[in-house]
């Protein structure tokens, strides 16, 4: 008999930072390859399975950035280093990382949207040579809600950051406002060579994209990563569906001259 | 091969078949209809050809014998799992021709979609032999003419009962070796096929993005009431939810289970967080219809819904959904909204 597909795997938790209050990051002991911008199924026995971005990986680890917001949440957020949670996949279209080579990248992340892109980041992080320039620019709710805050320093070192939250407080003296305000001032010359990735909510998702195509960003040229109810993660459970689209397989990267034709 | 015996006599070949398969057919279960004093014919093992109603629609249809309404994928010991056995005997199912031809749906999306198949599914799918029943006349609700699924040739035993006789065909050499002890040969039966329906629909090529929009769906918004009932007795809806319980007895043990999910129930596209899609019902009912009669043919070159009109058999808002498809064969090819 075939091995069972929903069967899970043990992986240790070797390191857990705590990004915000409500969002914590796992580093995870794995051996699995994921491509960036994958997911995988995420449970803990007995409490539940979820689907999670895979934020990065690299030689025998995962990291998963997850966000207190249920009850399997909920639960794995009580875990310690030491303590395993189990997974399966990795699942899903990734982000076409050839398609950016020698482009300009622009990014743009809203709240956990970060994740999903921070492995993308890493990569042209490590490898500048690859990418013609990197532009991110990530919006959180509040300034204690900014995620990857050591990340962030690095990247602005090497590439164009710009980090906005809905409602600033006293300690903040960065940016207020929404993402779009951020994409109308950047300066694009050359469109044709511009790729643009849109990881957040539905509607910071959408009126982001129509911000970069008023910049004449072709739209073929943009990608966006969808989150969804994803109980199967490989096309059986139906949740995902939009359309004849199921997001755990078509998806959860989508271009957008498809994504714009989605309705739910 | 055609046979014919006495009832009888294929009382004992139903009890020869029993010693290695489950037999499941259309059964009578006295008093438990959804009104007071009132029957249920739905799926269950027989053992006797009088067990079998012949002459009414299930309600439920026989989907749940390999994708159970509640299944379990592992049994949890602290942080040990397995699967649970199945029964290794084999499952012999009486069904007509519409329900054989939803069978072809759920292994579309439990053996095809993706790039694994589903294990649950498949091993309980490997067992399946189907005994082809015929509608002598169609059913008031059934539209499988137009859907093309009211003949079949998927079948391993076709079985009519003629008052005190049995006529059977036997199209599939496994089942021969058992046949011959019984009865004696005859002319093969040929299986009489419904071939006109009271109901008919047009299906439309092709549907333009204005019929999402289209104002055909807000009537659903009042009168559908979200209560899944169509998705629960549809033979072809396939979707699930994934939940982990624990014992009350013993926390430290529990299951991975799945149980049947509808695209028309409050929380089917619920992430933690509380974030859906489609939250009004006449989004649901579109999402419904599309999925049977266009997104699905998009994917598998076939449509999902096989026109057993089941869903209006158990609308409690007298909801038609052969109506729903006449009214987007009307908006798609009008031109008009």
């Amino acid at each position: 008999m075939a091995v069972n597909v929903y069967a899970p795997h043990r992986a240790k938790i070797l390191n857990i930072n705590r990004q915000t209050e409500i969002d914590y990051t796992f580093t995870l002991e794995a051996d699995v390859k994921p491509l960036n911008g994958q997911f995988l199924e995420v449970s803990v026995p007995r409490v539940g399975e979820c689907p999670i971005s895979v934020s990065d990986f690299g030689e025998g680890y995962l990291e998963l950035t997850i966000r207190r917001v249920g009850k399997v949440t909920n639960f794995i957020h009580d875990l310690k280093v030491g303590d395993s949670l189990f997974i399966r996949g990795p699942y899903g279209k990734g982000f076409p990382l050839a398609a950016f080579l020698g482009k300009r990248l622009i990014i743009a992340a809203g709240g956990t949207g970060l994740a999903p892109v921070k492995s993308v980041i890493n990569n042209f992080c490590r490898n500048p040579g690859d990418i013609d320039k990197l532009d991110l620019l990530a919006g959180f709710k509040t300034p204690a809600d900014v995620l990857f805050k050591a990340e962030l320093q690095e990247w602005s070192k090497k590439f164009n950051v710009q980090v906005t939250v809905d409602k600033g407080d006293s300690s903040w003296s960065g940016r207020v406002g929404l993402i779009t305000n951020l994409v109308k001032e950047l300066t694009i010359e050359n469109t044709d060579n511009t790729r643009v990735i849109i990881v957040g909510p539905p509607l910071m998702m959408k009126f982001t994209a129509l911000e970069f195509i008023n910049k004449s960003i072709p739209e073929k040229n943009i990608w966006f990563s969808f989150e969804r109810k994803m109980c199967c993660g490989i096309g059986k459970c139906g949740h995902c569906k939009i359309d004849n689209t199921y997001v755990c397989l078509e998806g959860p990267v989508i271009n957008y001259v498809q994504a714009k034709r989605l309705i739910d | 091969m055609g046979f014919q015996m006495a009832k009888d006599e294929f009382n004992l070949l139903l009890k020869k078949l029993g010693k290695s398969n489950r037999i499941f057919a259309p059964k009578l279960y006295k008093g438990a209809g959804k009104f007071s004093d009132t029957d249920l014919v739905a799926y269950g093992e027989i053992n006797y050809i009088d067990d079998i109603i012949f002459d009414t629609k299930t309600s439920f249809s026989a989907k749940e014998i390999v994708f159970p309404i509640n299944q379990t994928m592992f049994y949890f010991t602290e942080e040990e799992y397995r699967e649970p056995a199945i029964d290794e005997r084999g499952i012999i199912i009486f069904l007509r021709a519409c329900d054989i031809h939803a069978f072809k749906r759920l292994d579309a999306i439990f053996l095809e979609n993706g790039p694994y198949k589903d294990n649950y599914y498949e091993k309980l799918r490997k067992k399946v032999k189907f005994f082809l029943m015929e509608c002598a006349e169609s059913f008031s609700s059934c539209f499988c003419v137009s859907m093309n699924t009211n003949r079949t040739e998927e079948y391993s035993v076709f079985v009519r009962k003629e008052n005190d006789t049995v006529f059977c065909q036997v199209k599939d050499n496994d089942f021969l070796s058992v046949f011959n002890h019984y009865g004696m040969t005859c002319k093969d039966p040929v299986p009489d096929f419904v071939s006109d329906n009271t109901i008919q629909v047009k299906i439309p090529s092709d549907i333009s993005e204005k019929l999402y929009n289209s104002s055909m769906w807000d009537e659903y918004n009042q009168r559908c009431i979200a209560c899944g009932r169509c998705n629960i007795s549809c033979p072809t809806c396939s979707c699930f939810t994934v939940q982990d319980i624990f014992y009350r007895d013993n926390p430290a043990s529990g299951e991975r289970q799945r149980v049947w999910a509808g695209c028309l129930i409050d929380g089917f596209t619920e992430m933690a967080g509380g974030h859906g899609f489609r939250q009004s019902k006449g989004d649901r009912m579109r999402f419904k219809a599309m999925h049977k009669i266009y997104d699905f043919r998009r994917r598998f070159g076939f449509d999902m819904c096989v026109g057993c009109g089941r869903c209006d058999d158990v609308c409690p808002e007298y909801i038609s959904f052969p109506g729903i498809i006449n009214k987007v064969y009307e908006t798609s090819t009008e031109g008009g909204e």
